[in-house]
């Protein structure tokens, strides 16, 4: 018998570990139902019951990239061979491929617009919170408030004026654009978190670097960005998941060249009935660079939201 | 190795005055200590010189250099703080090895340096290691490696024991003495701690509240203090002042407070007002024959003595005396002074009153 204080009872142990997986199970299935629907069948997606086992297809996903037409049977006798797999797929349905769908550009654009203004947001971050933790500034405190107080509105809110400004300078439906604005609605909640995370670092070290002979500007990159890695990857995923997911402002700001994929997967529900399955791959693959980039950085999330939490 | 000259170093930041107008001089291979309370200025100093903080006004010269503008890196000195500021991502050899690297010392001579001061202070098992896993000990052998691995002009050090536990502190203020006298390399150490500053310096000086209240060899600071916050602030128990009123001529050898009369070395200045008579506990004896009379408080036992708490009509008096001699608690007994030892301050200005004894030591000064 263990009479340990710390250590937990095996009751305690189990009903731990039985809400643990409950609480994965419910946070889980709807991301499970979604990856499943991809790979439905059109009936098989809206069918009551709802089906858990079906007879997975790769439909949804060739509907996602293509755009196609209804043909009647003579017609689709009269052509050629299929020369691919997804094109025999369309044509068992009574369809041809018209073109490839616009899929693959939004997704790019989500990727150079979400990335580029993570590291964007990072880099001007991580330049101001230094300077806020390190320097005397005037009206520091102020300074601060300032940046937050852009924070207590939702972004949605300056739509409008956003929308004025952006058509007189140019900067509507271009990546430039939506990378700085993204950034700036990013960037007070990365100065802040990152000032925590730099303030915890003692300036001893840029100091002791100094005087070994390296510049302010060495000190910083060689001394204080090592050991700021895990506050800047935690806030990169914060900031990547909102600029990643941003609707409205895409919506509103975006059409024909750099529109991303959040408000082109509802489109696809307009186009030749409700195709589910293709939104739900839509869906699933938007998911993809989100999940690799939070899995890369894990290790430094983890870390990252416990920071300070102990002194060491 | 260097000498330092501080001249009229003046630090304010905003309205506050860290350090008012200090002027002094670090001799070549001297152990210096900048000893006084927290909030006294003695860190902004040490930065100061070391080219952390710019001062405001005064100059400081390394070697009759003058440096007060320059940078950190261009001063050739090595600093070691108080929690050591080791590099956590890199291990124990990259850590020493990078002063020199910034200095673009070829590879191999690096790896050479760097084991010749593992070697010295005895950590070569350690190269490899992750500072995480270090002990408090450990870590300020290689912030010391760090520091000598350049062989700067001049070592600057922050309370460097500071964060360490009070045995082990013992075992590393020898290791930092044998050091310093096996490199004799100008060494500036700050330190809130009075026994530290006595048992390590070779010159003392005191500050309190940006001012440089004395400046000397730890023995004179000890028997002779230029004022009283110094009297106090060393030794341990402090300095004992008997407090009186009335007037000191020059050229008397005894001060007369109500009945009592004590004996002090021939004054050489005047004054009048209230004064205090200051006198160190080892140099107070229990004696029932002296007119100084007195009720005894408290015993403290310490092993070879023990220090006594006497009340007397001019305030409390700590006396270190034997720990063989039967005292008891409530009793009534004499003290006796030992009247060449004793200073004489001056309580409206805080200094001491210049004596045929301490002239020598404070004329200058």
């Amino acid at each position: 018998m263990n009479f340990s204080v710390t250590e937990p009872s095996v009751r305690t142990k189990w009903f731990a570990g039985i809400t643990v997986v409950l609480y994965g199970l419910i946070t889980i299935i709807p991301l499970l139902w979604i990856i499943a629907t991809g790979f439905k069948t059109s009936e098989d997606a809206i069918s009551y019951p709802p089906k858990v086992v079906f007879k997975p297809t790769l439909e949804g996903y060739v509907n996602l990239f293509t755009t196609r037409t209804r043909v009647n049977q003579d017609e689709l006798e009269d052509l050629p061979p299929p020369e691919t797999w997804y094109e025999q797929l369309v044509r068992d349905r009574g369809q041809v491929i018209a073109s490839p769908s616009r899929y693959g550009e939004r997704f790019l654009n989500s990727l150079i617009i979400g990335f580029g203004s993570t590291a964007l947001c990072m880099v001007l971050g991580t330049a101001a919170a230094y300077a806020f933790s390190r320097f005397r500034l005037p009206l520091k405190d102020d300074l601060l408030f300032f940046i937050l107080s852009t924070r207590m509105m939702p972004p949605i809110a300056v739509a409008i004026p956003i929308f004025l400004m952006f058509k007189n300078l140019g900067l509507s439906d271009t990546h430039l654009g939506m990378i700085m604005l993204y950034t700036a609605v990013n960037l007070s909640l990365s100065v802040w978190l990152l000032k925590g995370f730099i303030d915890e670092i003692p300036v001893e070290y840029e100091e002791a670097a100094l005087i070994d002979g390296y510049t302010r500007f060495q000190a910083f990159y060689k001394v204080v960005l090592p050991q700021a890695a895990t506050g800047i990857a935690s806030t990169a995923i914060f900031c990547l998941i909102f600029a990643w997911n941003e609707y409205a402002f895409a919506v509103l700001l975006t059409s024909g060249n750099a529109q991303t994929a959040p408000p082109f997967i509802p489109t696809i529900i307009g186009v030749g009935g409700k195709d589910w399955p293709a939104v739900a791959a839509g869906a699933t693959l938007f998911l993809v660079p989100v999940m690799v980039f939070t899995v890369l950085l894990r290790k430094h999330l983890l870390r990252g939201i416990t920071f300070g939490a102990v002194r060491k | 190795m260097a000498q330092i000259r501080i001249e009229n170093l003046r630090k304010e930041f905003g309205a506050f005055t860290a350090v008012e107008s200090s002027t002094f001089n670090v001799e070549d291979g001297e152990f210096f200590m900048l000893l006084g309370p927290s909030g006294c200025g003695k860190t902004t100093t040490l930065r100061m010189m070391a080219g952390l903080e710019l001062p405001t006004s005064g100059r400081i010269f390394i070697d009759d250099e003058e440096v007060s503008k320059k940078k950190a890196s261009q001063r050739d000195i090595a600093f070691v703080f108080q929690m050591f500021a080791l590099y956590p991502h890199m291990n124990v050899e990259k850590n020493i090895a990078y002063p020199l690297i910034s200095q673009g010392m070829p590879r191999k001579q690096v790896r050479q340096r760097v084991s010749e001061v593992a070697n010295i202070l005895g950590i070569e098992s350690l190269l490899k290691s992750s500072i995480r896993g270090l002990s408090g000990g450990d870590r300020q052998r290689v912030a010391l490696g760090r520091a000598i691995v350049r062989e700067p002009k001049a070592f600057f050090m922050d309370e460097p024991l500071g964060a360490l536990d009070a045995e082990f502190r013992e075992h590393m203020a020898s290791e930092l003495m044998s050091l310093h006298s096996r490199m004799n390399a100008t060494t500036v150490y700050v330190t809130h701690d009075q026994l530290e500053a006595m048992q390590m310096g070779d010159k003392i000086i005191v500050m309190n509240h940006g001012v440089v209240e004395q400046f000397g060899v730890p023995q004179q600071i000890y028997d002779w203090p230029a004022t009283m916050f110094v009297a106090d602030f060393l030794g341990s128990p402090s300095m004992n002042f008997l407090h009186g009123n009335g007037t000191i001529a020059s050229a008397s050898t005894q001060v007369k407070m109500n009945e009592t009369t004590i004996n002090i070395p021939r004054q050489t200045e005047t004054m009048e007002g209230e004064f205090a008579v200051g006198v160190r506990p080892e140099h107070i004896q229990l004696d029932d024959a002296a007119s100084l009379r007195c009720a005894i408080k408290a015993t403290e036992y310490l092993g070879t003595t023990q220090i006594v708490t006497a009340t007397t009509e001019f305030g409390e008096v700590k006396a270190r005396v034997a720990s063989n001699l039967d005292v008891t608690v409530g009793a009534q007994t004499g003290l006796s002074l030992i009247s060449d030892t004793i200073t004489v301050f001056n309580k409206a200005t805080g200094k001491a009153l210049l004596s045929e004894a301490n002239k020598a030591v404070l004329a200058h000064g």
